[in-house]
């Protein structure tokens, strides 16, 4: 039986204060850390094989290292802009435990050797922000943060910096120029964060997710860390967030590398019974899997493998009465309003697979669109300065070469073959 | 990267000052961060809700000068972002989330109701100024789907008839 290790504390209410959250064993690890030496911290994190949480999938401790020794001042940016669609899991792990990730940040913070902390979080997320606000207060009045972190003589500042609504601030060079008060746009790479960050220092940024991780494994060490989930590159627990057609949506907690069929079932199984159509394994970036994927691991590599990614392991599942024209359509819609505007081919690209599905699934198609649609996606992908072009070729992409009757369905019958759904009782689960 | 030097431009002169107690509120944030450009979230926010709800001209050009910014640099900043907004709101703000999971379970519906009751088209303000209400992209509550976000507030798990219900208790 798996042991939640993230999602511990959901529903204790004691843990969002200070005093309940050490009583659970909370700031043991801060404790432990400040004993070690930064490098045996980074090297410990290394070795449990910790990838991102965020999306990406980087080694954590691999980051850190990148982190010069040398140069003063340094920064933790933590990535609290949780923005992907699907994706729930960051704002529970801060509305239910915020000491957990204050601690993963304090932690990572010694290690690096970086004295203030940013905690970006999306400007809508305003529960999250208070919350986070009164531990942070906490904190400093418990001498965990400020002069001197738990005694160690060690300063560190740790701030909730709000955005203001811009899903491109989830990129790490678009969340830092926002930071710094600008528009999100995102930065030419190199130089990395890790060189040239915040204000101009080194600056790690990490996920909310990864950061939790980062108490458990200083506190259990990482052979316990590396003994959990598929293999030594897909380590450590995991939060699925599960939405759409599932009967109990909702933030799971796994071992890295459970079957989408597992945590289907987990989760109550299809919404009233409904037959599995599709399924987004993570986050509206990746690129959607039919059904026959049912039994895949949801570990980093095999979604890979599969031609999708685990991205934010947002799962969106999707029954038979679903129009995937209609469904990637919105998606199109959200990239489009999302894209920074900075590189022409996803600024001008991301319009027209919009414009493009939108009149697919209004029966105004030709048969021309499915071509066109990759011919897009091939002017977009590889050719913008950040991931949001090749995040939103992703789904489109997917959708012409996996349910390309289903666009010809739209173009011959020229409207929607899907009946209009109507929700909240009425023939849910057998539309189609 | 190194920061450029803010320029004062001639039109932050008679921009009227910022109340006192957002004036202390950035003063208090300034000492978060090296530069006073990186106020410039926080500090739109809190005008924002001086003002109202919405940044007209006037805010704007105050809060640049407040952080001696030009006042074309701010503007850039308030058009990028969703949460800044550049006309009046209803004193309740509505923002249904459509994005694909609550899409998948009725989020349309959620609209269309909503629409209903307010006798508005998107993005305006009932006669009475009492709400406004547009739809927007995730709001990260894909498991109480469908919802949507009155103010700073989460309504979960919504039926059309429930939504109508939160919109006619706005006051």
């Amino acid at each position: 039986m798996f042991e939640p290790v993230l999602t511990r504390n959901v529903g204790n209410p004691d843990a969002l204060t200070l005093k309940g959250y050490k009583k659970a064993g909370g700031y043991e690890a801060l404790a432990k850390a400040i004993k070690m030496e930064p490098d045996g911290i980074i090297e410990e994190v290394k070795k449990s094989g910790l990838r991102g949480r965020g999306g990406a999938g980087f080694s954590a401790g691999l980051k850190w290292s990148f982190i010069p020794k040398d140069k003063k001042p340094k920064y933790l940016v933590c990535n609290a802009d949780e923005s992907e669609p699907g994706t729930f899991k960051d704002r529970l792990l801060m509305e239910y435990d915020p000491h957990q990730l204050i601690e993963g940040c304090a932690i990572c913070c010694w290690a690096v050797q970086a004295n203030t902390c940013y905690i970006y979080i999306r400007g809508e997320y305003t529960k999250s922000a208070e919350i986070l606000e009164r531990a942070l207060k906490e904190a400093y009045e418990g001498g965990i943060l400020g002069k001197s972190m738990m005694g160690s003589g060690f300063e560190l500042n740790m701030y909730v910096h709000r955005g203001a609504g811009a899903y491109i601030c989830g990129e790490e060079t678009g969340m830092l120029e926002s930071l710094e008060g600008k528009r999100g746009q995102p930065r030419v790479k190199p130089p990395f964060p890790a060189v040239v960050g915040a204000f101009g220092a080194p600056t790690v940024i990490n996920n909310v997710e990864t950061l939790c991780n980062v108490p458990h494994i200083i506190t259990r060490g990482a052979d316990w860390f590396k003994g959990i989930g598929t293999d030594e590159r897909n380590t450590g627990p995991k939060l699925y967030a599960i939405s759409g057609h599932v009967e109990r949506p909702g933030t799971y907690e796994h071992p890295i590398g459970i079957t989408f069929r597992e945590m289907l079932e987990k989760a109550g199984g299809m919404y009233k019974g409904g037959n599995l159509k599709a399924f987004i394994p993570g986050g509206a970036s990746a690129p959607i899997l039919p059904a026959d994927q049912i039994d895949i691991k949801m570990d980093f590599d095999t979604v890979a493998k599969a031609g999708s990614m685990l991205g934010s392991a947002a799962v969106i599942v999707m029954d038979d009465t679903t129009c995937m024209v209609r469904s990637v359509a919105r998606l199109a819609k959200f990239f489009n309003h999302e894209s920074c505007g900075q590189c022409t081919p996803c600024r001008e690209g991301t319009n027209w697979m919009e414009l493009i599905l939108k009149r697919l699934e209004h029966g105004e198609g030709t048969e021309a669109d499915g071509e066109k649609l990759l011919s897009i996606c091939q002017h977009i992908a590889g050719n913008s300065l950040c991931a949001l072009g090749d995040a939103a070729v992703g789904p489109v992409k997917s959708l012409v070469e996996r349910f390309m009757p289903e666009i010809e369905q739209h173009v011959r019958e020229r409207r929607c073959p899907f009946p209009e759904r109507r929700y909240f009782g009425k023939n849910v689960g057998n539309g189609a | 990267m190194s920061v450029s030097e803010p320029v004062v431009q001639k039109d932050q002169v008679n921009a009227p000052p910022l109340p006192a107690d957002v004036k202390a509120q950035i003063a208090e944030l300034r000492t978060r961060y090296p530069t006073s450009e990186a106020v410039l979230l926080p500090a739109l926010h809190l005008a924002q809700s001086a003002w109202g709800g919405w940044l007209p001209d006037e805010a704007i050009a105050s809060v640049a000068a407040e952080l001696n910014l030009p006042v074309s640099k701010v503007y850039g900043v308030v058009t990028f972002y969703d949460l800044y907004h550049q006309h009046p709101v209803g004193r309740h703000r509505i923002r249904v989330c459509t994005n694909l999971s609550c899409q998948l379970r009725g989020a349309e519906e959620i609209m269309e109701a909503v629409q209903e009751e307010t006798r508005v088209r998107e993005d305006e303000v009932t006669p009475d100024g009492r709400c406004s209400y547009v739809h927007f992209e995730c709001l990260g509550s894909c498991d109480t789907a469908p919802m949507m976000m009155v103010d700073e507030t989460y309504h979960e798990n919504l039926t059309p008839q429930r939504a109508r219900e939160i919109v006619r208790g706005l006051k």
